[in-house]
């Protein structure tokens, strides 16, 4: 097995008890404490997690917009200079090499964070789809990323900033450019938790500095415990299990991150799928139980298979067990079903996936 | 990591208190903590008969699921029925309210191939 990388905040979760684990090819914080106190925190208060292993890239050129457009499957034109994006990267055959966030900083500049699990497949794909002389830098070594999230997260930065009133005026996926901590970032109001909050991108080498400013402010570090707990609670998809280069994003229901009108890489074959339906549909799966859904899990109506699961976790929000599953597209929302967890049919019911909205 | 030293143990991490040929089995401080929130225990209805090493339940975590082992030959005489409701037993008090099974030993002399606590003890170190 190959050498695990760490992130520049390696030794600071080692020494605040956390139980390391391998993800993506790092080393990385599966939990300090507990996956259930560490989900509350960020449901109540605020919480952060080390992404640092997520991929940076800094996109520039005279027709680098042109580029986005093909690469990646949302409107760019529907950017403004300051604003980023949810998107993906599609492939030729209507699948998805990856989904990623685009951030616009003037028409000629641009930054994508990736996934880390697919940084070195998304650098290759994005380097043979360059026909538009746009110049990449691949940003993740130099600097770490880090993101503050939860219904206090905007308040705690704003007591560690140089300029608050841009913390204040940052919409949904806004771009700030601030001190926090006394550490220069680069961030915007996003994340995957269904929670307010900022992700914050520092030199790789003022990230300590910045992690300990926000855990003296009472911010409490997460691993990736709660993290998946918390996006599947919001029902925000995971690559490799929701996406997939043959999956459609179309059966997952990412219709919305996908331009009706513009013309991209495999867009014929997402146009398709989007007319004539998908034959199968991601939905959420609510168990009666605390028992925790995993993927591959067969789903039962009248005790016939109608899908599996593809992601499943225990939420402490609703103290029980919740997941996603591709279902057969005549599957509705409101069926009774049953989940077969270790050769026992668990009753639940096929819900919306967004099992978490945050009240604005 | 609390290892009381009136019980006995197993490498899998059961605890085990032998009362009489009556032995009560649990998982130890360090499994829980490994495990991580517990949220579902399945046990086995009394009257089961359970052999050596076989596996008797299992342990569902936020995180992982792992199975429970005999520790013991034996009839299933009890099982605990607050982890139904309340699984999070087995993380606040894995030796007391958190205990899963009592096993009426079918031969009591199995008892001495457990660990004693300092040598589950050093297991742990290693």
């Amino acid at each position: 097995m190959s050498e695990l990388k760490t992130t520049p905040l390696n030794d600071a979760h080692i020494a605040a008890g956390a139980r390391m684990v391998p993800f993506a090819g790092y080393s990385m914080p599966v939990q300090y404490t507990s996956i259930i106190a560490e989900s509350e925190a960020v449901r109540t208060g605020a919480g952060m997690f080390d992404v640092s292993h997520m991929a940076r890239l800094h996109l520039t050129g005279d027709r680098v917009e042109e580029y986005l457009e093909w690469v990646t499957t949302n409107d760019v034109s529907k950017l403004t200079d300051g604003k980023g994006q949810y998107s993906m990267l599609p492939n030729a055959n209507g699948g998805v090499v990856d989904d990623i966030i685009v951030y616009r900083v003037s028409d000629k500049d641009f930054h994508m964070v990736v996934n880390a699990s697919n940084h070195v497949k998304d650098v290759a794909h994005l380097d043979e789809q360059n026909k538009f002389g746009v110049v990449m830098t691949d940003n993740t070594e130099s600097t770490a990323m880090i993101a503050v999230q939860g219904p206090k997260a905007a308040d705690i930065i704003k007591s560690l900033c140089d300029d608050p009133a841009q913390i204040d005026d940052a919409g949904m996926f806004g771009i700030v450019n601030v001190e926090v901590g006394g550490v220069r970032c680069f961030g915007a109001r996003s994340g995957y938790t269904g929670e307010d909050g900022f992700e914050l991108v520092c030199a790789a080498d003022e990230a300590v500095k910045l992690w300990d400013a926000l855990v003296a402010a009472g911010v409490v570090p997460g691993g990736l415990g709660s993290r998946d707990v918390l996006r599947v609670e919001a029902g925000l998809p995971l690559y490799g299990h929701e996406l997939g280069d043959d999956l459609s994003p179309i059966s997952a229901g990412l219709g919305w991150v996908i331009s009706k009108t513009k013309s991209f890489l495999g867009s014929e074959h997402i146009n398709e799928a989007r007319e004539n339906g998908t034959p199968q549909k991601l939905q959420g799966v609510q168990l009666d139980s605390k028992r925790r859904p995993e993927p591959g899990f067969p789903v039962l109506v009248d005790g016939l298979k109608v899908g599996e699961i593809c992601s499943g976790v225990y939420s402490p929000m609703l103290e029980c067990g919740i997941g996603f599953a591709f279902l057969n597209s005549d599957v509705k929302i409101g069926t009774e079903c049953a989940v077969e967890i270790r050769g026992k049919a668990e009753p639940a019911k096929v819900v919306s996936k967004r099992f978490f909205k945050r009240e604005s | 990591m609390n290892v009381p030293a009136d019980l006995k143990y197993t490498k899998s991490h059961e605890w085990v208190k032998i009362e009489g040929d009556v032995a009560t089995i649990g998982i130890t401080d360090h499994a829980q903590s490994e495990l991580g929130d517990v949220v579902f225990v399945d046990l086995p209805e009394a009257g089961r008969a359970v052999a050596l090493d076989e596996t008797f339940g299992t342990v569902e975590s936020v995180k992982t699921v792992s199975d429970l082992y005999a520790p013991l030959a034996g009839e299933v005489m009890e099982v605990n029925g607050d982890l139904a409701t309340d699984s999070e037993l087995v993380n606040s008090d894995p030796y007391a309210g958190g205990w899963m099974v009592k096993i009426k030993m079918s031969d009591p002399g199995q008892a001495d191939a457990l660990m004693s606590a300092d040598a589950y003890s050093a297991s742990l170190d290693d």
